[in-house]
C-alpha cells in the first residue's frame, strides 16, 4: 500500500518574520473560481462606474491675461513650460506645474496671433496684427530668475516688420526656417529680417499654417478662401490645393503618421485627410455644435483634441467619427486655442475669458506616483471594461457624459436638421429616375474642388 | 493529479511519464472551451481583431498550464493498492500508520453522547467548521489548530448550522426560526420570516442564505442589506434535502414524491424539475464543474445525472443519507453508520468503490462534509462528530485569493470588502452561467414575403417547365395532348403554394371578421353575432 495525504505544515505557508510580506500561493485552475464570467462582469461594471466616479479632468486655470487667449505655443524642449499670446498683445510663459506665469514678454502693439518656439527651445516667435515678427530668447533654467545680463529679457531678439498683418506661424522641427500666414505664407530664417520665399495662391488672406513634423520641408496652410493648400519648400510654387464648402480654421498633422492631418472646419466637424489623396476625407469627426477653432494632435498620434466657439474641448480617437471626451465648466467661454501636452497626459486650452486651463487627457486618471499593483489594477480594470464594453449597462455608463444645457439642445437640433435634410434626399432619390441622384457620401460631401 | 488506477495499479502524476499530451490536457482547461470560428467572418478588420484576442487567450492558458505544471507547492494525495489489496478494504488504522504526523491528526472521533445527532460546515479555506447537535449544542472549531473557538447551548432543537462568507458569522436552523450568531456566539438576527426551517445553504459569491421551512417554503435573503430577495413556495411539500449547486448558485431541493427541482431567486417556478427516483429522494449533492448531480432516493438506488442532457449516468444500488462530492470529484454516501466514497478513476464518469469505513455500531451518520483543501472527510453522527483521511480527496494547492487556509485577520478584512465589491447581484443565477456577457443568438426567422413566395413558386415553375416529356406511342403523342399534360405539371407545381396562400388568406379573414365583429357591430346587432363574440 502506498499512501500520501495532503498535509501542509504551517512553517511552510506563512511568512518567517513578522517583517517579512505574507506569502502568496496561486493556482488558477477555473474550477476553484465558480461563475467567473458573472463575478467578471460585475467587476466590469464596478470599473465603468468607478470611472465615472473618478472623471475630475479639470486640474486648474491659469490667469493673468487680460484679454481673450488667441494663440499658445509649446516648447518642445521643456515639458512644463507652454506660451501663450493674448489679444492685447501680451505673452506670457507658464509653468504648468504650479501654475503660474514664469516670464512675460512685452509683445506686439496689437493683437498676437501667432506664437511657436524652435525645437531646441531657445527662440520663441511671435507674430501679430502690427505687422511684425518678433523673436524672443526664452529663459532656459525657468525656476531661476536669470542673473546674466548679456541677454535683456524685456526686449526682443530680432523685430522683423513686414507689409501686412499676420495671422499664424509656425516653425519648421529641426531646422532654421519658421512659416507664418498673412496675405501670404511667407518662409522666413532667424537671421533675416525679410523672408526668403513667399508663397501665393488665390487672393485672400492665409490664416493659419502648419510644417509636417516627419516632413521638415512639407507644409499646409488654410485660408480664408475655404481652401486647404500644400507648399514643399523645395518647390517654388504651392504643390495642391483644395477647396471645401466652409473655411478651415486651423490644421494639424498627425507626429505619428505623417502623410495624414486634419482640419478643424467651420462647419462643426473636423476632417482627416490624406495628402495624398485630397479629393476624400479619411474621416470626419463629428461631435462640436459650432464652429471648431483649434486642433492639436496627441504625441502619440492615437488622438487629437479640438476646442471650439461653443465653448467646449473635445478629444477625438484619430480614427473615431465621435469624441471620447468633452470638456467644459460654466466660466470657459470660446476656446480660441488648444494644445496637447508634449507627455500626452494632459490638454490645455486657452479662451475667451482669458484664462487658460489645463485638464487632464484622460479624465479618470490617477495623478502622482502610481504604485505598480495600484498600475496593473488600472490595468486589468481597462481590460475589463474593454472586454465588456458592449453589454448594454457598461455601455451606458461608459458613453454618457454630462452636457451643458445649450449644447444638448444645439446638439439635437443639428441631428434633427441633419436626419431632415437626409430625409429629404432620400425622398427626391425615391421621385426620381433611378440613377439620376446619386448621393455623396460625407467624406466628400464638402468638398468642392481639389486644383492642382 | 489526483488518484488515476487501472485493475488496482496506479499511476503517480508528474513523473518522467508525463508527456506534452498531459500539458495539452491543462491548456484545455485554462481555454474554457474552444475559440471563436472565425473562418464564417465576413469582416476581415474583426477577423484579425479577434485572431489576436485568441492569440492572447492562448499565450496566457499555456502560461497558465506551465506554471500549473512547475509552481505549484503541493502534490495531491493518492492510495494505492499493491497486490491483491483492494484500496476498500484498507483500514483507516492502517492509513494512519503511513502517512505524517500532521495528516495522521486528522483522524479523530470526538463522543459527544448527549447532544447528537450533529451536523456541520466548513468554511470555504477549510480552516473552521461550525457544528450544531440536534438537541442545541453550537459549536465552532478551528481545525486546524484543533481549537475550540466557542461553543453555546441554546436549549432548543438546532437543524442546521451553515457559515456565512467568513468564519465570524454562521447561521443555525432552530426550533421556531433560523438566527444569525457571530463568532463569539453573540445573537445579531433573528430570521422570523424564514419561519421553522429546515436546511440551510449560503451562496457565497451572491451572499444570499437560502432556507427551506417546514412547509416548503423556499426563501432567499441577502445578508448584506437584509432584503427579501425571493419567497416561493414550492408546493411539493415538507423536505430537508437542499444543496446549492457550486457552479451555477442554482439551488436544487429533493422531494418526498421523488421529484428533485431547481430553483433560482428570481423566479417563483423552478427552472427544472425532474423525476429522479420513485420513492422520496434523501439525499442530493453537486460535483464542483457543474456537470454532475448525485441524487439517493429510499427506494434503494444512488444515481449519478449529467445536469447538460438531465440523463441518468449511473445508477448504483444502496442507502444513502447524505452525500456530498469532494472538490477533486469523490462522492462519499453515507448510511446507518457505513461509509463509502466512490471514484471515478477511468475518466469516463463511471463511479466505483474507491474507499469504505465503518463507525462503531449504533451510530447514526447525518452528515458528511468533504473538508476543502484537505484530504479529510468530516463525519457528523448520533454521538458526536468524527473525521477520517481519504487521500486524494482535496484540492492540493490553494490561491491565496480564493480561499487562504492560513488567512490573517487583515487578509481576512480585506478579502470581506473585495467580496463585497464582487457581489453579484441575484439575476446571475442561471442554469448556465457563462451565458452572460454573450449574445442573444439570432431569432428564427420569420414567415417568409410575398414577394419571397411568389419567387419560390416561380422556380419551381421553371425547373418543372424545362423536363422533357417522353415520347409516347403514336396516337398520344399529339401536341395538343403534350400542351394539356405540361400545363398539367405546371399547375401540380403550383398547386401547393396556391394552397398554403389560400390557407393565409382566408385566416386573415378570419381574423378580420372576427375583429369587425368585436369592435364594429353596434349593440342592437351584437345579438345576431355567434355566441362568441356576443360574450
Amino acid at each position: 500500500m502506498k499512501v500520501k495525504a495532503i498535509s501542509r505544515s504551517t512553517d511552510e505557508f506563512t511568512r518567517e518574520r513578522s517583517q517579512d510580506l505574507q506569502r502568496v500561493f496561486r493556482n488558477f485552475d477555473p474550477s476553484i473560481r465558480p461563475q467567473e464570467k458573472a463575478v467578471e462582469y460585475v467587476r466590469a461594471l464596478n470599473a465603468a462606474k468607478l470611472d465615472k466616479i473618478f472623471a475630475r479632468p479639470f486640474v486648474g486655470a491659469m490667469d493673468g491675461h487680460i484679454d481673450s487667449v488667441s494663440c499658445m505655443a509649446k516648447n518642445p524642449n521643456h515639458l512644463k513650460g507652454i506660451f501663450s499670446g493674448s489679444m492685447d498683445g501680451d505673452i506670457r510663459l507658464w509653468d504648468i506645474a504650479s501654475r503660474r506665469t514664469i516670464r512675460q514678454f512685452p509683445g506686439h502693439q496689437g493683437a498676437v496671433r501667432g506664437l511657436t518656439a524652435s525645437t531646441d527651445g531657445h527662440i520663441l516667435v511671435s507674430c501679430g496684427t502690427d505687422c511684425s515678427i518678433r523673436l524672443w530668447n526664452v529663459p532656459v533654467a525657468t525656476f531661476v530668475e536669470s542673473d546674466d545680463s548679456t541677454v535683456d529679457p524685456t526686449k526682443p531678439v530680432a523685430v522683423y516688420v513686414w507689409k501686412n498683418a499676420f495671422w499664424a506661424v509656425d516653425h519648421q522641427r529641426d531646422g532654421e526656417l519658421f512659416a507664418t500666414a498673412g496675405a501670404q505664407v511667407d518662409i522666413w530664417n532667424h537671421n533675416r529680417s525679410h523672408p526668403l520665399n513667399s508663397f501665393e495662391w488665390g487672393a485672400d488672406t492665409v490664416i493659419s499654417v502648419r510644417f509636417n513634423p516627419g516632413e521638415p520641408n512639407l507644409l499646409a496652410s488654410s485660408a480664408n478662401d475655404r481652401s486647404i493648400t500644400l507648399y514643399d519648400l523645395r518647390m517654388a510654387s504651392p504643390v495642391r490645393k483644395m477647396i471645401m464648402m466652409t473655411k478651415t480654421n486651423s490644421i494639424c498633422w498627425n507626429p505619428m503618421e505623417p502623410m495624414n492631418f486634419t482640419s478643424a472646419n467651420e462647419d462643426c466637424n473636423c476632417y482627416s485627410y490624406d495628402a495624398r489623396k485630397l479629393n476624400e476625407a479619411k474621416c470626419v469627426h463629428k461631435d462640436h455644435v459650432s464652429a471648431v477653432m483649434d486642433i492639436d494632435y496627441s504625441p502619440t498620434g492615437r488622438e487629437f483634441v479640438t476646442g471650439s466657439y461653443d465653448r467646449t474641448v473635445r478629444i477625438f480617437p484619430y480614427n473615431g467619427g465621435h469624441s471620447r471626451e468633452i470638456y467644459h465648466t460654466k466660466r470657459m467661454q470660446r476656446v480660441f486655442c488648444v494644445k496637447f501636452s508634449c507627455d500626452a497626459s494632459y490638454v490645455i486650452s486657452g479662451s475667451d475669458d482669458t484664462n487658460l486651463r489645463l485638464w487632464k487627457a484622460n479624465a479618470s486618471e490617477q495623478l502622482g506616483v502610481v504604485l505598480s499593483r495600484e498600475q496593473k489594477k488600472h490595468e486589468y480594470h481597462e481590460a475589463i471594461k474593454k472586454r465588456y464594453k458592449h453589454l448594454p449597462e457598461v455601455k451606458r455608463i461608459l458613453r454618457h457624459r454630462h452636457l451643458p444645457k445649450p449644447i444638448y439642445t444645439a446638439l439635437n437640433r443639428r441631428r434633427t436638421m441633419i436626419e431632415a435634410e437626409k430625409r429629404r434626399e432620400e425622398k427626391r432619390k425615391a421621385h426620381s429616375a433611378p440613377g439620376s441622384i446619386s448621393t455623396k457620401p460625407l467624406r466628400k460631401r464638402r468638398i468642392i474642388k481639389e486644383v492642382e | 493529479m489526483g488518484v488515476k488506477q487501472e485493475n488496482g495499479t496506479l499511476i503517480k502524476p508528474s513523473t518522467e511519464e508525463e508527456t506534452p499530451n498531459e500539458l495539452d490536457l491543462k491548456v484545455k482547461k485554462y481555454l474554457r472551451g474552444d475559440g471563436a470560428n472565425l473562418e464564417v467572418l465576413q469582416d476581415k478588420k474583426l477577423k484579425g481583431q479577434l485572431a489576436v484576442r485568441e492569440g492572447l487567450y492562448k499565450q496566457s492558458a499555456n502560461a497558465a498550464a506551465k506554471a500549473e505544471k512547475w509552481l505549484m507547492p503541493s502534490e495531491g494525495g493518492y492510495l494505492e493498492a499493491e497486490g491483491i489489496e483492494k484500496t476498500w478494504r484498507i483500514k483507516q488504522e492502517s492509513i494512519a500508520r503511513e502517512v505524517d504526523i500532521l495528516s495522521s491528526r486528522n483522524q479523530y472521533d470526538i463522543i459527544l453522547p448527549e447532544l447528537g445527532p450533529y451536523t456541520l460546515d466548513f468554511t470555504s479555506s477549510g480552516r473552521y467548521m461550525a457544528l450544531a447537535g440536534r438537541k442545541g449544542h453550537i459549536g465552532i472549531v478551528d481545525v486546524k489548530q484543533m481549537n475550540l473557538i466557542r461553543e453555546f447551548q441554546v436549549r432548543e432543537t438546532v437543524r442546521d448550522v451553515v457559515f456565512l462568507h467568513n468564519e465570524l458569522f454562521f447561521a443555525a436552523a432552530q426550533k421556531k426560526y433560523p438566527y444569525i450568531y457571530n463568532r463569539d456566539g453573540t445573537e445579531l438576527h433573528c430570521l422570523k420570516e424564514h419561519g421553522a426551517v429546515l436546511r440551510l445553504q449560503f451562496l457565497k459569491n451572491h451572499f444570499l442564505l437560502a432556507s427551506i421551512n417546514k412547509f416548503g417554503h423556499l426563501h432567499y435573503q441577502d445578508i448584506t442589506m437584509g432584503s427579501m430577495v425571493g419567497n416561493f413556495r414550492t408546493g411539493l411539500g415538507r423536505t430537508d434535502v437542499m444543496q446549492v449547486n457550486p457552479f451555477n448558485g442554482v439551488v436544487a431541493l429533493g422531494h418526498s414524491g421523488g421529484r428533485v427541482t431547481m430553483w433560482k431567486p428570481t423566479s417563483s417556478s423552478p427552472l427544472v424539475s425532474m423525476l429522479c427516483h420513485h420513492g422520496p429522494v434523501s439525499a442530493l449533492a453537486f460535483h464542483s464543474n457543474g456537470h454532475l448531480m448525485a441524487t439517493a432516493g429510499k427506494e434503494k438506488k444512488i444515481k449519478l445525472w449529467d445536469l447538460r442532457k438531465f440523463e441518468v449516468l449511473q445508477t448504483l444500488p444502496g442507502h444513502a443519507n447524505t452525500l456530498d462530492f469532494s472538490q477533486k470529484g469523490l462522492l462519499a454516501c453515507g448510511t446507518g453508520s457505513f461509509v463509502q466514497v466512490l471514484g471515478d478513476f477511468s475518466a469516463t464518469q463511471n463511479y466505483s468503490r474507491y474507499m469504505t469505513h465503518s463507525m462503531v455500531k449504533g451510530y447514526q451518520i447525518k452528515e458528511l462534509v468533504f473538508r476543502p483543501y484537505e484530504d479529510v472527510l468530516g463525519i457528523g453522527h448520533s454521538m458526536g462528530w468524527s473525521s477520517i483521511l481519504i487521500p486524494g480527496s482535496g484540492e492540493p494547492n490553494f490561491d491565496s485569493w480564493v480561499a487562504n487556509p492560513f488567512e490573517t485577520s487583515k487578509q481576512r478584512r480585506e478579502k470581506e470588502v473585495r467580496s463585497l465589491l464582487d457581489k453579484l447581484p441575484p439575476e446571475t443565477i442561471m442554469l448556465d452561467p457563462r451565458k452572460i456577457g454573450t449574445v442573444h443568438s439570432a431569432k428564427k426567422k420569420e414567415k417568409a414575403t410575398k414577394q419571397e413566395r411568389e419567387a419560390e413558386m416561380e422556380n419551381a415553375v421553371e425547373a418543372v417547365k424545362g423536363i422533357n416529356l417522353k415520347n409516347k406511342t403514336k396516337g398520344r403523342n399529339k401536341p395538343t395532348k403534350k400542351l394539356k399534360k405540361k400545363q398539367e405539371i405546371i399547375a401540380k407545381a403550383k398547386r401547393p403554394y396556391l394552397d398554403q396562400q389560400m390557407k393565409e388568406e382566408e385566416e386573415i379573414a378570419k381574423k378580420k371578421q372576427k375583429v369587425s365583429q368585436e369592435v364594429e357591430l353596434p349593440k342592437s346587432l351584437q345579438r345576431f353575432s355567434n355566441k362568441k363574440a356576443a360574450s
